[in-house]
């Protein structure tokens, strides 16, 4: 019943999707921080336009679902005469979506560093922009490394909603399989196996960051 | 010669008056003791002068250099720009009650960080001069330490040293032994008492009244927003004007006493007649 032999003949073809959505989702993550970590301190800033953006950019990000982006951005870039491959939209798409996030992530976790923190920072004359950056910062990294994995692993998995763009990614691949050899079942549980070793990845990275590269106060 | 004026300070959060009209005034090297009940606005008062908060009226003038303005037709008082007030800052050290030490930075950079990123001093002069100064307050073995590392007494000298590494003029302390365990009271203490010994202006808002006789020159005494009695702590607490001053120091003494160190040669606190306060010789 259950067809092994079939598996062991994909899983180069799968492999290869599997790096295509390695490198989509590693390229999506970095937009995504940059985006998120922006909007976040944007939203702290403490300037209104600036938090005004940034609630706009959130609520559209929350408010959508990510197959509609991803739709949007596939769709919508040619209309305003930007013709991207499905590869650069996916990238795009996801890190936009993961910045919006990511920003609240981020400024959830500056909010949560006590008050006294930052009144200690200005009781010897430092500016908002240094307690910023020396005060709260550092200490917001460290707290937002969990929910930030969590925002990660979510962006991994949700990359195979490309597959609708027909990107080349692991989900699409094993589409494409399926399609030839009608043995939807292992192929998707070949997929599944996939996934969960690379989201075992990340998550043991984001420990092992959580633990060894900043220290516990 | 005053190196600090308050003139008419109020303050409100929403519709509750904190602050009503509160003036003093601090000479250079004075020792300024502030008691009262919580909710007094001692606090808050302290807040102000360094800007914390925002007072709605009245003016502070450090040195010479007033705090923001309060002279328009309207007499609100607007803070600096925030560029000006983080300048004027600098001049105050403020001790906080809950020490808020960085949390991210160890004992020497709490210390360093001030000269270095705000004064511009070099790293490695501040650094040496940060090591000197926790040297000097007994914390020598703990400069490389984090505040979770550290004991409440040794973080509140930290924070000590860290606001005197900006070389103040003048020193606030907001209740800075009301969260430390009893047995770690003394060593902030005893760091107050050699830096007010050094001539430093300070301000401290504390229930201590042993620390505040000793070292205190003047004690104002604050209830509902107001100065309801100032004088010297002997006077004001041996044999207090108003009877709100005597009724907070009696319920102080009765809540507090285990706190008190009473000598050997004088009756424990307490008794019918009022407050007897354990008499501690004047700074000599």
């Amino acid at each position: 019943m259950f067809d092994l032999e079939l598996i062991i003949d994909s899983v180069p073809f799968l492999l290869r999707g599997a790096v295509y959505t390695v490198q989509v989702s590693v390229l999506a993550i970095v937009f995504g921080l940059v985006l998120g970590w922006l909007f976040g301190l944007a939203a702290v800033s403490g300037v209104a336009a600036l938090r005004a953006v940034t609630g706009c950019y959130v609520q559209f990000i929350r408010g959508t679902p990510l197959l509609v982006q991803i739709f949007l951005i596939y769709f919508g870039l040619p209309v305003l005469g930007l013709n991207l491959p499905a590869y650069w939209c996916g990238v795009i798409a996801l890190g936009l979506n993961s910045g919006g996030f990511q920003a609240e992530i981020v400024r959830a976790g500056i909010e949560s560093i006590d008050r006294g923190q930052t009144e200690a920072a200005r009781s010897i004359g430092m500016s908002r922009f240094q307690t910023l950056v020396f005060i709260l910062v550092p200490q917001t990294i460290r707290r937002v490394i969990p929910p930030l994995t969590n925002e990660l692993i979510t962006l991994v998995k949700s990359s195979s909603l490309l597959s609708a763009i027909a990107a080349l990614e692991l989900t699409h691949a094993g589409q494409l399989i399926i399609a030839r050899t009608f043995a939807p079942f292992e192929i998707y549980a070949a997929v599944a196996l996939i996934y969960l070793v690379m989201v075992n990845v990340l998550s043991r990275a984001s420990a092992l960051l959580e633990k060894r590269v900043f220290v516990n106060y | 010669m005053a190196i600090l004026r308050v003139e008419k300070l109020s303050k409100a959060f929403g519709t509750t008056l904190v602050l009503k009209d509160v003036s003093l005034s601090v000479d250079k090297g004075e020792i300024l003791i502030i008691v009262g009940p919580s909710g007094s606005g001692k606090t808050t008062l302290l807040r102000c002068i360094q800007c914390l908060e925002f007072p709605d009226r009245g003016a502070i003038v450090l040195d010479g250099v007033s705090f923001g303005t309060g002279d328009g037709p309207d007499l609100r008082w607007r803070p600096d720009p925030p560029r000006v007030l983080d300048v004027k800052r600098r001049r105050v050290g403020f001790v906080f009650q809950r020490f808020n030490l960085f949390a991210n930075l160890s004992a020497l950079h709490n210390v360093t960080i001030g000269p270095h990123r705000v004064l511009g001093v070099p790293a490695a002069e501040a650094r040496a001069r940060a090591a000197s100064l926790l040297e000097r307050l007994g914390l020598g073995e703990h400069v490389g330490k984090l505040p979770s590392q550290l004991s409440g007494g040794q973080q509140q000298r930290v924070a000590i040293a860290r606001a005197l590494s900006m070389d103040p003029v003048l020193m606030l302390f907001d209740e800075p032994t009301s969260a430390l365990d009893p047995e770690l009271v003394d060593e902030v203490l005893q760091t107050m008492r050699e830096l007010a010994r050094s001539g430093m202006t300070m301000i401290v808002v504390t229930h201590e009244l042993d620390f505040a006789r000793e070292v205190g020159d003047r004690v104002i005494f604050m209830d509902g927003g107001r100065i309801v009695e100032a004088g010297r702590p002997a006077e004001v607490f041996s044999q207090p004007r108003e009877e709100r001053t005597r009724a907070f120091l009696r319920r102080l003494l009765r809540t507090g006493a285990p706190q008190l160190t009473p000598r050997d040669d004088q009756p424990p606190p307490g008794g019918e007649t009022g407050p007897v306060i354990p008499g501690v010789d004047r700074r000599d």
